[in-house]
């Protein structure tokens, strides 16, 4: 006798209803299940309609991001047994614009991350035949937690500051220029600066810490900008007191 | 003359939900968070008293011992009890919080964990009141 | 503009942190309650006579204030959702600041 649960699904349909509507779905509860199995489990038993996002089911992708009973969380990530009795509420992620039931238009992250250059910037010219760039473990330990992001958005989800202002640069974008800016084979630190130090930019944020909170590879992106206000304060300080030849 | 054709209606923009300016009563650590911008105005507060002792001290010692009594009045006294709540929660958060993870401090080139910072400042905290105490009571 | 408010808002935040707990809780709590005996007015006023304590309270007031205005801004700013009235909250705050510091230094520098 399987024990079973309730999802309370957000549906969205822009081409019959103004706004979503939740439909609970009873599906099995089985113990090694996560939210995206049992969303998996609706489309193909009992409601072939249902769209959302998915590929690696193994939290490595990004894809899956939704809000679970108000938290936002990997599909893939988050366990069922937790949840039981249930019912538990499955809705789209917060602060994007919902397309259809659980999927999310990102364009507006799609469009912020290549604002910040996030790639090794080098300067024009060199020539491949100087070799590979050298870095050494330490160097590399400086920035390897930035990396670690994989443009999931949950942190985004999570920001109020972002939920209030979507000119926001946002947590995953400032944490991914700094995995750049802190990488000894970057020279791209001077021309990230103009899109972070922006009104828009790292200053709107007032290291509430939720992005952090819900970051599930550990990045901590409220540190990365905190980090960076120091960084970039410092450089203001210097370019106001030192005269142009000392800097 | 070809029938109404059979399609589907133009579809609407994508659903944005209005956020409620009542944002933050939602989830605890959003409340915890505007509780803890909130302690700013008791800092302010803090500076005004601060202020005020100073001014009183200037006047003399009758305008000091009137000082005396109107900050041991029910008001004044309530005020500023809930004012020190503030004020921890300022310092708490402050010194344990959000500063240890907004800085990287390098020791012989490793960085120091948050925790390390956290006992710096937990000692510069103690260093600092006591010094406020010795100076203040003689 | 933004990096040199933030760098007042950081120091007032530490410095507050770490002076305003002890100063309160005597002078709002523990002597009005009676739980410490208060200082006379002659050491309080030997104590304020000195320069170097008239030179850190009053950096402790300008930059806690400095620290209030720019956390204030941004509570407005977003607590309230008035991003619309940026300019004139951010004139309302760092201006109180700046009045409140003008009151700061003519108390603690004009005083002596």
């Amino acid at each position: 006798m399987v024990d079973h649960i309730i999802l309370r699904v957000t549906r969205y349909r822009p081409e019959s209803e103004a706004e979503p509507t939740a439909r609970e779905y009873e599906i099995p509860l089985r113990k090694e299940w996560s939210v995206l199995d049992g969303l998996n489990h609706i489309k193909d038993h009992l409601d072939g309609t249902l769209s959302y996002r998915w590929s690696c089911r193994m939290g490595v992708c990004g894809s899956c991001g939704v809000t679970v009973d108000g938290e936002p969380k990997l599909a893939c990530a988050t366990f069922l047994e937790g949840y039981a009795p249930g019912p538990v509420r499955v809705e789209p992620l917060s602060n994007f614009p919902v397309v259809r039931d659980l999927v999310v238009d990102i364009g507006d992250f799609m469009r912020k991350l290549p604002r910040v250059r996030p790639w090794l910037v080098r300067p024009e010219g060199e020539p491949q035949a100087e070799g590979e760039y050298l870095q050494l473990p330490a160097e590399r330990a400086e920035y390897e937690q930035f990396s670690m992001c994989i443009n999931c958005m949950l942190c985004y989800a999570a920001c109020p500051v972002y939920g209030l202002d979507q000119e926001f640069i946002g947590p995953a974008a400032a944490a991914l220029a700094q995995r750049y800016n802190l990488d000894s084979r970057d020279r791209g630190a001077s021309a990230r600066m103009d899109v972070l130090s922006a009104a828009e930019g790292i200053w709107a944020c007032t290291f509430v810490g939720e992005c952090s909170a819900v970051c599930p590879k550990g990045v901590d992106p409220a540190g990365a900008i905190q980090r960076y206000k120091l960084t970039a304060a410092m450089e203001a300080l210097k370019s106001l007191l030192l005269p142009r030849g000392a800097r | 003359m070809r029938e109404k054709a059979d399609h589907t209606e133009l579809r609407p923009g994508p659903y944005r939900p209005r956020v409620s300016i009542f944002w933050w009563v939602r989830r605890r650590s959003y409340l915890l968070f505007v509780l803890r911008e909130l302690s700013g105005v008791f800092v302010a507060w803090s500076v005004v008293f601060l202020l005020l002792v100073v001014g009183a001290v200037v006047r003399g010692p009758e305008t000091y011992r009137r000082f005396l009594d109107v900050s041991a009045t029910a008001g004044v006294l309530l005020v500023n009890a809930i004012a020190l709540c503030f004020i921890l929660l300022h310092a708490v958060t402050w010194l344990f919080m959000l500063s240890p993870r907004a800085v990287a401090v390098r020791l012989r080139g490793r960085r120091l964990p948050p925790a390390a910072i956290g006992a710096g400042n937990l000692v510069a905290w103690m260093l600092a009141s006591a010094l406020v105490v010795f100076l203040v009571l003689g | 503009m933004e990096p040199f408010l933030w760098l007042l808002f950081s120091a007032g935040g530490v410095l507050s942190a770490l002076l305003i707990p002890a100063l309160l809780f005597l002078f709002g709590v523990a002597f009005p309650l009676g739980w410490v005996p208060p200082p006379d007015h002659a050491h309080l006023s030997a104590l304020l006579g000195h320069p170097i304590a008239r030179v850190v309270l009053l950096g402790l007031c300008v930059l806690a204030l400095f620290h209030w205005a720019h956390r204030f801004r941004y509570t407005l700013s977003h607590g309230l959702r008035l991003k619309h009235f940026e300019r004139v909250i951010s004139l309302f705050c760092y201006g109180g600041a700046l009045a409140g510091s003008a009151v700061a230094g003519y108390l603690l520098l004009s005083a002596w």
